[in-house]
């Protein structure tokens, strides 16, 4: 850590030539951080000793490092907001920031940018904060390697982890986020990306995309929120190489799309969720090499959905592979594997020679009525299943997989 | 009591049906695991077994060997001994051989290839079944005297239970649709012991889909520790209730 705050103000000798290091803590000559900055010119190193600072509401009006060695505590004493960034390219680096205040007129966060760019948030320690890190017209920003926590306990009195609004080309990397009511939210954010973050625990969704376009989110673990994550009224959005696992409840889904369009999902892991995904009015995207296990429903498509086309996943072990509300069906399945499948392969080419029907008429009776689940599995529903097979009633009749595979796809 | 205990035990292993019953359980649970290529699917066609096979097994073989043992038990009554007595030691040998039947069956391959909750769970029921079914068919025997007629009441139970139960809720559940039915339906489930098993297996089965909205409710009461022992407890009353019902009957009757 020093060699590197070493090469940092190095760096900065060499560029500005003429900057500074201003050092604070409570054996140095500046004892608070506000005072460094009211000193500091654009440029300035500010280097913060550990130890405990009221600094109540710290503004950072000019183009600084701000650095905290050893993780120095920022107490916001549940007034105040901790961390007001309102310079461009301001660095807040290895801090911890507690008890930010709560409101329900103001979204006071631990760190907040307010209309600036270039700004970056690294290793910083969140802990009890209303909102995390909040992003308001932030440009192209990186937040990287925060650890966020809080212990909300009702939506309505919670904020979300990392919070951006109406911002463009952020970086939101490596976080680790527990305890808020949206893990990572974004509204109105644009080319963006979300790589490798954990999102666990959290009250509403891991993940929340709202009018957010073209953005990607890839390789990140949402793991036991309230509802998963939800993607809505977004397109050309990306998601790759998730994990989506154990998000359960009848409102629960490993990921929601809701009016999304021209997206794909491609190599992620649905692994004990109620609805592996539910869709509504989803359309054009394209979901391939997905890996869709233990889930109750692996795919609640609605009849509202349309040019859904789905390659080469595997859904294996789910209750229901499946579930539909209409008989219309305007989505694509093939070369899929089915652990359900029960057709033959004559030919040796891999690929089953007759279609598989994913959704199975018992899926279609508990959509229509849900405390029929208590048959569940009797001999009884076996039967209507039997019957529902040679005889096509119920399920729609064109939802099917005409090559489906006979060996699950190495995922 | 043990002497007559032992006495039908053996007469019902000299009999070989059990033997065949017991071999047959064997080579399907052993195949069932074998065949398939992960051992949860291994699992659902055992579930099927269970539920289907070991209560008919159980109702017909015992229905038709309390007719078979008429003049035995004509026998017994007039020898100094209680009639109470006479009938729980003959319920007490068909109940255990069949149950060490389902256990060397059934139990001995779920415990090698599957010996999680899920496959305890269907041990335990499995276990379950068997006695209730005992119990149920000498209901049936001693309410009535005509074999034929005893038998075919006791088939007509077994499909009741099995089929024409879950045919009936399914009906109810259609037509109150616009009725918040979850809660009575877990009521309406101790009613049938095969649907009470089968639900707790599941619970430890199909745990996902289950967190739906019913599903939670049927989770809230029986996936909780109070839920399980309140469960076993009401398939216990299904076998003391009819054997208390047969004893009584049984008492009085003339033979």
């Amino acid at each position: 850590m020093k060699a590197f705050i070493t090469i940092i103000v190095f760096v900065l000798f060499a560029v500005t030539g003429n900057a500074k290091t201003i050092r604070v803590g409570k054996l140095q000559a500046i004892k608070t951080i506000q005072q460094a900055i009211q000193i500091a010119a654009k440029g300035d190193t500010v280097l913060v000793d550990a130890g405990l600072y009221h600094e109540k509401n710290l503004i950072i009006n000019k183009t600084i490092f701000l650095i905290g060695i050893n993780h120095p505590v920022l107490d916001g004493e549940n007034q105040y907001e901790n961390i007001s960034i309102k310079a461009d390219g301001v660095v807040v680096d290895g801090f911890k920031v507690v008890h930010s205040g709560v409101s329900s007129i103001e979204d006071f966060a631990g760190i907040k940018i307010y209309n600036r760019r270039d700004v970056i948030i690294k290793n910083n320690i969140l802990d009890d904060t209303f909102f995390g890190i909040y992003s308001q017209y932030g440009t192209n920003c990186t937040i990287e390697k925060n650890t966020l926590t809080a212990n909300s306990k009702e939506e309505q009195q919670a904020g979300n982890g990392i919070h951006c609004w109406k911002s463009d080309s952020m970086r939101i990397i490596a976080n680790t986020i527990s305890g808020h009511r949206d893990g990572i939210y974004f509204e109105f954010v644009t080319n963006s990306v979300i790589w490798r973050n954990t999102s666990f625990n959290n009250l509403r969704y891991g993940l929340h995309f709202m009018f957010s376009n073209n953005d990607a989110y890839i390789t990140n673990i949402f793991k036991n929120n309230g509802a998963g994550v939800a993607v809505m009224f977004s397109n050309h959005v990306k998601m790759f190489n998730n994990y989506f696992e154990e998000n359960w409840g009848d409102a629960s889904y490993g990921l929601l799309l809701k009016e999304i369009s021209d997206g794909y999902i491609n190599n992620n892991h649905f692994t004990k969720n109620t609805t592996g995904i539910h869709m509504e009015g989803a359309s054009r995207i394209a979901m391939e090499k997905n890996v869709f296990d233990n889930n109750g429903w692996a795919l609640k498509i609605q009849a509202s959905c349309m040019d859904i086309v789905l390659t080469k996943n595997n859904f294996i072990s789910n209750t229901f592979d499946v579930g539909t509300n209409g008989s219309l069906v305007l989505n694509t399945f093939n070369n899929n594997y089915w652990d359900k499948y029960d057709g033959y392969d004559l030919n040796k080419d891999k690929i089953g020679d007759v279609p598989y029907r994913p959704v199975s008429m018992y899926s279609m009776i508990i959509e229509q009525n849900p405390p029929a689940m208590m048959l569940f599995r009797s001999f009884m529903t076996s039967l209507l299943d039997k019957t529902e097979k040679i005889i096509p009633t119920l399920t729609p009749e064109n939802l099917k997989d005409d090559h489906p595979l006979m060996k699950p796809l190495p995922l | 009591m043990k002497k007559i205990i032992k006495y039908v035990i053996i007469d019902i292993l000299r009999n070989k049906i059990m033997l065949a019953y017991t071999l047959f359980l064997l080579l399907i649970s052993l195949s069932v695991f074998n065949l398939e290529d992960n051992s949860a699917k291994g699992l659902l066609s055992l579930l099927n077994i269970i539920l289907i096979i070991v209560p008919l097994v159980s109702i017909m073989f015992s229905a038709i060997y309390v007719y078979n043992s008429a003049e035995f038990l004509e026998l017994l009554v007039s020898q100094p001994l209680k009639r109470k007595t006479i009938w729980l030691s003959v319920f007490s040998g068909l109940a255990s051989s069949l149950a060490i039947a389902f256990f060397v069956g059934a139990g001995i391959p779920i415990l090698l290839y599957e010996a999680t909750a899920t496959g305890f769970m269907m041990l335990g029921t499995g276990l379950l079944l068997s006695v209730i079914f005992v119990a149920i068919a000498m209901l049936a025997a001693v309410i009535t005297r005509d074999k034929a007629k005893g038998i075919g009441v006791a088939i007509l139970l077994w499909l009741y239970f099995s089929l024409l139960f879950d045919g009936l809720v399914l009906f109810v559940l259609f037509q109150f649709a616009d009725y918040p039915m979850e809660k009575i339906m877990v009521g309406v489930s101790t009613l049938n012991p095969i649907d009470l098993s089968r639900i707790l297996i599941l619970l430890k089965m199909d745990v996902s889909a289950l967190m739906g909205y019913t599903g939670a409710i049927f989770k809230n009461f029986f996936g909780t520790q109070t839920g399980v022992l309140l469960s076993f407890l009401v398939l216990t009353l299904w076998i003391v209730i009819p054997t208390w019902l047969s004893l009584r009957k049984f008492n009085r009757k003339d033979l």
